[in-house]
């Protein structure tokens, strides 16, 4: 079946067609504002660069400890899984999971899925799953809180100052690291790369067919 | 200016990848998206009672997350308990108010803003008010971008027990408070996903023709860019 030129809003459910430079410049909706395109979608080699250095950025963030406490010569540090087994032997089974998959496992799936499809579109071919990773980085993404983290990281470093020496550690440094990059790279919208596929797989099946008369949706800098 | 929906012109648009293509005449089958495979439906199944659901959920919990404590300080000079609400009232004695107010407001008024506002765009929604479409759909994206730093203290909860060991001087647990205030972290992230801001505007009354709810395509004039 041929493509339609046209998109519905995701908000709101208005009927538009495709912006002239779909994915160039942030496109909204005319009726309810919501963000519809986003310019960082033509960035692919810079949302790849970016995924690269915050995976490299993640290992190091996870295996090193983030603070050193420093009480009268005892000393004690902890690693983010650390905290998360130390929350676990607790008896506090349900919290060490939901902070391991929101720092850990989350963002991890979407920085190894990204990759896993940025590559290769890059270089003109759809990966095999293709259909099914993009839905696992959506599905993922507003589960991923390394930001979060960030700040609880900062919150507990001042609250531990009136406690005990506080002596950062490698992981601090990357966590803040990490913490920007991902900014750039959860800005990229996955479904502009079912736009991109579309024009990679050459079938006559996948072309558009233009609809006269549907109000286009506007483009707007921001 | 009034706007043809995809639902009413007989389009569906697929909730993964956007996608929009002619609804299959039988209301009931299940169509899958021709691009990407996902399942198709014209709004989130089942919207408003499971977003009243994880809400009634969430506040029930709320309840236990605010009363029981989240951390337990054992220490040569004695045993406190910690509630979420007395360590933000610790900082601010202490004199750290900026980091006072960081938790209150991630914790505390994150937390009840999201439970209220997704309460009155379920209510609104139910009862099919047309008031105000933008601006409610303005809160629901708000909800949708601040719902993750209610997390923030679960974070400084799971650092705390894992950097206070000192076994003979202190030892800080964690009290299940904690357990209960992820809970409803997690549950109103839920609830706010379950929450289909399309049905608010399904109310919204379109001047041209609103009572012809047919599935022929119509012409809407063209709208310029605006701003």
């Amino acid at each position: 079946m041929n493509r339609l030129d046209l998109i519905a809003c995701h908000e709101c459910d208005a009927l538009l067609r495709k912006p002239h430079h779909a994915q160039q410049i942030n496109t909204r909706c005319p009726r309810c504002a919501a963000l519809l395109f986003r310019s960082s979608a033509t960035r692919l080699d810079l949302i790849a660069a970016l995924a690269v250095a915050a995976l490299i950025t993640f290992l190091i963030a996870q295996g090193f400890p983030i603070v050193e406490l420093d009480l009268n010569g005892t000393t004690s540090q902890t690693t983010l899984i650390g905290a998360i087994g130390v929350l676990w032997n607790d008896g506090m089974e349900l919290v060490a999971v939901a902070v391991f998959c929101s720092t850990f496992l989350f963002p991890l799936v979407e920085l190894v899925a990204l990759l896993y499809v940025l590559m290769p579109v890059r270089s003109g071919v759809v990966p095999p799953a293709f259909d099914l990773v993009l839905r696992t980085i959506q599905f993922v993404r507003p589960w991923g809180m390394v930001e979060v983290l960030m700040l609880g990281i900062l919150v507990t470093i001042v609250k531990m100052t009136s406690l005990a020496r506080v002596v950062p550690e490698a992981a601090l440094f990357a966590f803040g690291g990490l913490t920007l990059m991902l900014a750039v790279v959860v800005m990229f919208d996955p479904r502009a790369l079912w736009d991109i596929a579309d024009a990679l797989r050459p079938s006559p099946a996948h072309r558009t067919r233009t609809q006269g008369g549907i109000p286009r949706a506007s483009a707007h800098r921001r | 200016m009034s706007y043809l929906t995809a639902a009413r012109a007989g389009f569906i648009a697929c909730h993964a990848c956007g996608n929009v293509e002619v609804r299959a005449a039988p209301r009931r089958a299940r169509q899958h998206c021709s691009r990407c495979g996902a399942a198709l439906r014209q709004r989130q199944a089942n919207s408003i009672s499971r977003t009243w659901a994880l809400l009634i959920a969430a506040a029930l919990l709320y309840i236990p997350a605010n009363l029981l404590p989240v951390l337990h300080t054992s220490s040569l000079f004695g045993d406190q308990d910690d509630t979420i609400m007395s360590g933000v009232v610790y900082f601010w004695v202490s004199g750290d108010w900026p980091l006072a107010i960081i938790v209150f407001v991630a914790s505390i008024l994150v937390p009840m803003l999201k439970l209220t506002v997704l309460a009155l765009l379920a209510i609104t929604v139910q009862r099919r008010t047309p008031w105000r479409p933008l601006e409610r759909t303005r809160l629901y994206r708000l909800v949708e971008r601040i719902g993750r730093w209610s997390m923030l203290d679960v974070f400084v909860i799971t650092l705390t027990v894992a950097l206070v060991r000192f076994k003979s001087f202190a030892v800080i647990t964690a009290g299940w408070g904690a357990l209960a205030f992820a809970a409803v972290v997690v549950l109103t992230m839920l609830a706010s996903m379950q929450f289909d801001p399309r049905l608010i505007w399904d109310a919204v009354h379109d001047e041209s023709g609103a009572d012809t709810a047919d599935s022929a395509p119509r012409r809407p004039p063209d709208s310029g860019p605006s701003s």
